[in-house]
């Protein structure tokens, strides 16, 4: 199949940037979307011109580092997909796609598709853990969890950290991110002993960064590759009510 | 060369306890003084940073990824075994030992498995602790699954992301420490040299891969954490990212490389579909508890799978392996499909791939049941094949997935270099010629958690009146020229192939010559080819840009470089050790009905190399194997 490719280009940081029209031959509709991106590039390469940079690891859709917007969906057309788990076969052949970065205020664009979500870290390291050393924790079995909690919190715990969710909401806002974390810690019996602390330090990392607010268009529940609900934003806003009238 | 493994002493049950009795400690006051270079963010790389951070030491960690989350543990699926005993089906610390010893064929430590079987009961404390949501029964316990090649029920697992949850756990950990600001974290960061001073490692050489920067860092020991370099193969299970380079630039600075050609190809991949592509994504083989793998009686087959009657499948695995089945250990099943598809009986497009069938699964336990164990890797199937494998099976064949070899370590896990630590899939110790399912995740965390903490005090109580190690000594100076050398060289290429094409002539030759199965002249063959491939990947590569911007191909040369030469070196391992045994099949030595013939009298060591320089051929050391408290018996799955 053939594809028209309008890619947004740009050198560093501090340089503007645009879209760049790309025309692909000859693609077979089995490749990924990123293999597409690697068979322009092997040309790209050989024309002695800069390949177009894009973020990419495992390619299995887990460790959450690929992800572009595609013709202005996050991670493109297929519903709960990452960029890397996207074949050709859901585009037309002879179809225009527009490929542009995850754009948000608090995700600064590196290069070309990249951008710097390190926001990310520092909200967890702001409070999503349990703090526990090595060497403290009990036997496994002594506190007994009940299936339907685990699994309740291996839902909200399954987020891979892309931030489609940020590039997909008007307002740029990390509160699905957040929220996962949040959820996570908060239905664990293991978690629970720094509830108020954790909700209170992670909403004002987030804050401090450069996200908006969520106005619960729940745009991020439909885009997100793991299928995290927004109720675990609801249960953030109640965590975080709760912690504040406790700390009164 | 000292290849002293330093195995304590006492019974086999008493010798980690008797390391840590006698192993020296560094007091608190202290540990402020002492710095570390932890390169990995991995399971091992994450949780050793994050308890040396605990304790007070100065740590500094690396990674490629733009996040310490995404280090390729995350890509674990099946889960993590410990000897917990939980299903009361019989299972202990020995019996986990024996079942690691003997998959691994015979070609491991007893000491180091056993201590890793033991440390296990720990590690599913640990992580639980953490927040890690394993997969629980309905009374609210831990559930356990049985996984490939073991008769009990010992794996844990959190649906089919095992890897991801519990590298979580570590990576929450590593970021309570970066916030608490003993542990300094260095994403988009690519360790290129290791710097020796006075015959310790004291640093290393970095590349900021965003901004191109080099810089040095100094440490009074350097811990290597940087997962497998299965990626060699160019298709295999492994991240784009992941690379043989930290382990083998160590090795060029002495540290001896064990076993590198002893590599795992899993039996449960998606098949390949086309030149254009570069990855094998795994299908879990947990997918086995409940899936049959067969592959049609007749040669050629051209109906689909469904049209097939029962009488007319093969379930090979089934019929040689009866008391395994389709549990059988990996290097068997891999091999076993290998036969069927060249014998002509592989199935798909390319005929390159088996059926893995739940249809008997569905029509027991229903479609629920199966959803909810394995609904994610459906889905996914889904997505790359475009396949429902609720109604027809899936297809599957094998690929690179582990390395096995790594950096030679003794017992405290430091290489030959004395101060350079190895953990996780970096090194080599646990695994022998063959591993266990869910037996890396395991290893790879007790690395970090519960083993390097001890052995590294106990080498660093020497450093304590060391201080600073300064970043202008000399030996850093040599260093980072010969890395600022090599970069300038590469963008100086212009030729007329890509990076990636010298990758993936490298991968094909060696998964034909020593892949799933290697012979004397094949090996031979490859070794000359490797060599050629390499003088023309430095005439003739192409690499755009310049060296002090973000460029990604110019990344992918420093590894593929390394490769070109980690792969000489697979070959003459495989070369070098006449027999065959776990996942190093020759086809030379093999029984009348095709099972690896081990030969114990002869090769009953590890092969550890040293780096001669580039066109000398290596040095072979043998550190003898002892088995004091398991007979080697021949495998038999059957
Ligand atoms: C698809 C897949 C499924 C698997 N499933 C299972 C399973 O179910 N159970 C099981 O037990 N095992 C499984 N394994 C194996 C297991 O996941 C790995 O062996 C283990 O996670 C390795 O952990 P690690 O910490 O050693 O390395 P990794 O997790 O690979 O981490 C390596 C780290 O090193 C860094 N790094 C590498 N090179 C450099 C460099 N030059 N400079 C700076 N940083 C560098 C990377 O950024 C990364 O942070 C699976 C493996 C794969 C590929
Ligand atoms: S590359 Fe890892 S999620 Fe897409």
């Amino acid at each position: 199949m053939k594809l028209h490719l309008k890619i947004w280009r740009q050198k560093d940081k501090n340089t503007q940037g645009k879209l760049v029209d790309y025309w692909l031959e000859d693609v077979n509709p089995h490749m990924s979307f990123l293999e597409m991106l690697d068979t322009l590039n092997e040309k790209l390469v050989l024309s002695d011109e800069m390949p177009v940079e894009f973020d990419h690891d495992c390619r299995e859709g887990i460790c959450g580092q690929c992800g572009v917007m595609i013709n202005g969906l996050a991670h493109g057309p297929l519903k709960n997909t990452t960029t890397c788990q996207l074949h050709l076969r859901e585009f037309k052949d002879g179809e225009t796609i527009v490929i542009e970065p995850f754009r948000s205020k608090a995700f600064p664009v590196k290069k070309d598709l990249k951008v710097d979500r390190a926001a990310f870290d520092r909200i967890i390291a702001s409070g999503g853990f349990v703090s526990v050393n090595t060497g403290q924790a009990p036997e496994a079995n002594s506190i007994p969890i009940n299936h339907e909690t685990a699994e309740s919190a291996f839902d909200s715990a399954a987020c891979i950290g892309c931030g489609a969710c940020v590039a997909t909401c008007k307002n740029g806002s990390a509160a699905l991110f957040t929220s996962a974390k949040i959820s996570h810690m908060a239905k664990l019996p293991q978690g629970k002993e720094e509830r108020e602390h954790r909700v209170l330090n992670m909403v004002h990392q987030m804050d401090n960064e450069d996200f908006g607010h969520c106005s619960n268009t729940e745009a991020c529940e439909v885009e997100c590759p793991q299928s995290i609900s927004v109720l675990n934003i609801a249960q953030m806003n109640y965590e975080y009510n709760r912690a504040k009238v406790l700390k009164k | 060369m000292n290849m002293d493994a330093k195995i304590p002493g006492g019974p086999l049950e008493e010798k980690w306890s008797n390391y840590k009795k006698n192993a020296k400690l560094v007091n608190p006051a202290n540990r402020k003084k002492i710095d570390v270079i932890v390169v990995g963010t991995g399971l091992a790389g994450s949780s050793i940073a994050a308890s040396l951070g605990e304790m007070g030491y100065n740590v500094k960690s690396f990674c490629f990824q733009d996040s310490a989350r995404r280090a390729h543990s995350v890509a674990a699926q099946g889960g993590v075994n410990a000897a917990k005993n939980y299903k009361n089906d019989g299972d202990s610390v020995y019996r986990m030992f024996v079942d690691t010893l003997k998959g691994g064929d015979f070609r491991a430590r007893e000491a180091n498995v056993y201590r890793m079987a033991e440390c296990s009961l720990n590690l599913i404390d640990q992580a639980v602790a953490q927040g890690v949501p394993f997969g629980r029964e309905y009374g609210g316990y831990l559930n356990n699954r049985s996984f490939g090649g073991v008769q009990v029920s010992r794996t844990f697992y959190a649906r089919g992301q095992t890897g991801q949850q519990l590298l979580i756990g570590a990576y929450q950990a590593l970021m309570r420490q970066v916030h608490k600001k003993t542990v300094q974290l260095f994403t988009r960061h690519e360790m290129l040299d290791l710097v020796v001073i006075d015959g310790k490692a004291r640093g290393i050489i970095v590349r900021n891969l965003d901004t191109g920067e080099i810089e040095r860092h100094a440490a009074h020991a350097v811990v290597l954490a940087t997962g497998g370099f299965g990626k060699i193969y160019y298709l295999s299970t492994l991240a784009m990212g992941c690379n043989g380079s930290a382990i083998w630039r160590a090795h060029k600075k002495g540290a001896l490389m064990a076993s590198p050609s002893w590599t795992q190809i899993h039996p449960t991949s998606l098949p390949q579909s086309g030149d254009y592509q570069s990855k094998l994504t795994l299908m879990s083989e947990s997918l086995r508890n409940d899936g049959r793998i067969w592959v049609p009686l007749r040669e050629n087959e051209q109906r689909e799978a469904n049209a097939i009657p029962e009488e007319e499948r093969d379930y090979y695995l089934e019929r040689r392996y009866p008391a395994f089945g389709n549990l059988a250990p990996r290097d068997i099943s891999s091999r076993a499909a290998k036969e069927r598809i060249d014998a002509g009986f592989g199935v798909g497009a390319l005929k390159n791939a088996v059926y893995l069938d739940f249809s008997k699964a569905i029509r027991e336990q229903g479609v629920a049941k199966i959803k909810e164990k394995y609904g994610n890797l459906f889905d996914m199937y889904r997505k790359i094949t475009g396949i429902d494998a609720y109604k027809e099976p899936m297809m599957i064949s094998p690929a690179a997935h582990f390395s096995m070899g790594g950096l030679w370590v003794d017992y405290e896990l430091m290489t030959t270099i004395p101060g350079l630590f190895a953990l996780g899939e970096a090194n080599f110790a646990d695994h022998g010629a063959n591993r266990l399912g869910a037996n890396s995740l395991l290893q790879a965390s007790v690395d970090g958690y519960f083993i390097a903490p001890y052995t590294m005090a106990n080498y660093l109580s020497g450093e304590i009146h060391t201080g600073k190690i300064p970043t202008d000594h000399p030996a850093f100076d040599e260093a980072e020229k010969q890395v600022k050398e090599q970069l300038e060289r590469f963008v100086h290429s212009k030729g007329t192939k890509t990076v990636d094409q010298y990758h993936k002539t490298l991968g094909k030759l060696l998964y034909d010559y020593c892949g799933l199965s290697r012979n004397e002249s094949g090996l031979q063959f490859a070794i000359a080819e490797i060599r050629k491939l390499r003088n023309e990947f430095y005439e003739n590569v192409h690499i755009p840009g310049t060296v002090d911007t973000m460029n990604a191909e110019l990344e992918k040369a420093g590894r593929v470089a390394d490769y070109l030469e980690i792969g000489e070196l697979m070959c003459y391992d495989a070369l070098t050790r006449k027999e065959s045994c776990g996942a190093h099949f020759r086809e030379e030595y093999q029984t009348p009905d095709g099972e690896a013939m081990r030969n114990d009298a002869d090769f009953q060591f590890i092969s550890a190399w040293e780096w001669r320089g580039k066109d000398n051929e290596p040095t072979l050391h043998k550190e003898p194997l002892v088995f004091e408290n398991v007979k080697p018996i021949v495998r038999s799955y059957k």
